[in-house]
């Protein structure tokens, strides 16, 4: 026999490495009580498993042999160690578990992933912190990796994420889910930290890939999870409104990586699955009437996906979102969002006086798009030499390479 | 767990804040079990700096840094987690015109306890 009896099995171990690693991470660090000490003793579990599963065969519930398996190897390190202080709490921790082993209770596990991820983007933590340990820690990604796609020296990021365990183990901060009337505060820090991964994912701040994949597919994986152990009406906005950005994916740069505006954009690319499932769960947000600005933003994009064709976008109902919008979350940016779409709806004259006042309140000073916007209203309204000086504005404050080169295009058409 | 709430604010907008509601909030956490200890300190114009430098005693008037919002406060309390200390902590009544910093206590003396029964079982 050519086969290699040992196989199956290490395919398995794969197959439950992807599938169950986080879970086993997340109530190891509960029971034992420290990150660092978890990340070792899953290591061990696995390596136990690589051991002893092909001898005695796959164990009917893999996740609470992994658990065991995990702590018990803790507990040897330990004392190994000869970490006294530490020992007294692990083993009254222990028992915890023997209890807990029989019942193999799922819901406290699912519980756990949810500690872990509001412990990550606790508040208390530095923004970011919060989300290099949520991308480490919740989503499995090496630090290598995340320094990569966050163009971050690996020694800083490493030198964060060990700041960020201490201030976790010497502050206190409780490896538990907050309290209902903390809950819609906790919630935006890990809808913010979600958002930024995606953002980072879908435009990038600097360097020449406009579009960083995986991080956005992280970042979707990521709300998904949390929709499904907290369906809050904003976490499904939030979802949705990836989801419909998303879907625009392969229409929103060119086959040379040049970027191609929403108009321009071949609506046939866009991702139907995306956005139908992105406009349900807009839907749903709205409906539940605990919406935030997530659903709002989401609603928007999702009247942008529905049109036929950019014409024909509905552009009074995206102007009364964003007044909506505005006043659930009041912020210049919003406002130019809006400007933008009153451009679209009554002019670009109309939309101009909104940028110009917007721009006179200093606050987007240095803020590309707002002088993106100005210069493509003076444009359209055959004010070159403003359209011009905008554009050169513009130009001075993107250090994204699509982004330089679109602008230094529409500059050379204006004839500069 | 014991954490050192230190109060800061501008004292020029000290006035905003009457000291009854202070003393009633201090009443408040007493009476809840949280409060270690707690003080409100005079203006920081009273405030002295002592330092040893080459064993020498150096007196300066004034605070170690001047900075715009200055300590005004503070209260030693008990919490079991930081949560628990951000929820005591965010009742302060100058929390709504200065902030409160947060530190975990530094079990010090426990420490140095340790490391010197440790040291006296190796002998």
């Amino acid at each position: 026999m050519a086969t290699d009896p040992n196989e199956p099995i290490a395919a398995a171990l794969e197959r439950i490495y992807r599938s169950e690693s986080r879970r086993v991470l997340s109530t190891l660090i509960r029971l034992l009580g420290d990150f660092d000490l978890a990340e070792e003793a899953l290591h061990e579990a696995f390596r136990a498993a690589l051991e002893q599963w092909p001898r005695d065969g796959v164990p009917s519930n893999p996740r609470a042999w992994l658990v065991s398996a995990g702590r018990f190897k803790a507990i040897d390190a330990v004392r190994r160690n000869a970490r006294f202080s530490a020992l007294d709490d692990l083993e009254a921790n222990g028992h915890e578990i023997a209890a807990e082993d029989d019942s193999a209770n799922d819901e406290e596990i699912e519980d756990d992933r949810l500690r872990l991820i509001f412990t990550c983007c606790h508040p208390a933590l530095a923004a970011d912190a919060q989300v290099a340990l949520t991308l480490r820690e919740v989503c499995g990604l090496t630090t290598e990796e995340i320094a990569h796609a966050f163009l971050t020296p690996v020694p800083t990021l490493a030198q964060r994420i060990v700041r960020a365990k201490g201030k976790i183990r010497d502050s206190r901060i409780p490896y538990a889910v907050p309290q209902p009337q903390e809950l819609a505060e906790r919630l935006d820090s890990v809808l913010r930290v979600i958002y930024l991964v995606f953002n980072e994912g879908y435009s990038a701040s600097a360097g020449d890939a406009i579009t960083r994949h995986d991080l956005s597919a992280e970042a979707i994986r990521l709300a998904r999870l949390l929709a499904e152990l907290l369906p809050e009406a904003e976490v499904h906005g939030l979802l949705a409104l990836m989801l419909l950005h998303e879907s625009r994916r392969a229409a929103r740069t060119t086959a040379e990586g040049e970027l191609v505006l929403l108009e321009d954009q071949d609506r046939s690319l866009w991702d139907r699955a995306q956005i139908a499932e992105g406009c349900t769960l807009v839907e749903q947000a709205l409906a539940s009437r605990r919406f935030g600005p997530y659903s709002l933003q989401a609603a928007i994009a999702a009247v942008t996906a529905e049109a036929p064709c950019f014409a024909q976008t509905d552009w009074r109902e995206i102007v009364g979102l964003y007044d909506v919008l505005l006043r659930v979350e009041p912020s210049p940016v919003v406002a130019l969002n809006r400007a933008v779409a009153v451009a679209m709806r009554d002019g670009p004259s109309a939309g101009l006086a909104l940028v110009d006042a917007l721009l006179a309140g200093g606050e987007l000073h240095d803020y590309r798009f707002a002088h993106a916007a100005r210069a493509d209203m003076c444009r359209r309204l055959g004010r070159n030499e403003e359209a011009r000086e905008a554009y050169r504005q513009a130009l001075a404050l993107t250090r994204q390479g699509p982004e330089q080169r679109f602008l230094a295009r529409r500059l050379a058409a204006l004839g500069d | 767990m014991k954490y050192l709430c230190l109060v800061y604010l501008d004292e020029a907008r000290l006035d905003e804040l009457p000291d009854a509601d202070c003393v009633a909030y201090d009443r408040e956490i007493r009476e809840s079990g949280h409060c270690v200890a707690s003080e409100a300190l005079q203006s920081v114009h009273t405030a002295t700096t002592v330092r040893i430098r080459n064993g020498k005693l150096g007196i300066t008037d004034g605070p170690f840094a001047e900075t715009k919002e200055q300590l005004a406060g503070f209260y030693m309390i008990e919490a079991r987690d930081l949560n628990e200390a951000i929820r005591v902590a965010s009742g302060i009544p100058p929390a709504r015109v200065g902030s409160i910093e947060i530190r975990p206590v530094r079990p010090i003396r426990e420490t140095v306890a340790a490391a010197e029964a440790a040291h006296t079982q190796q002998d």
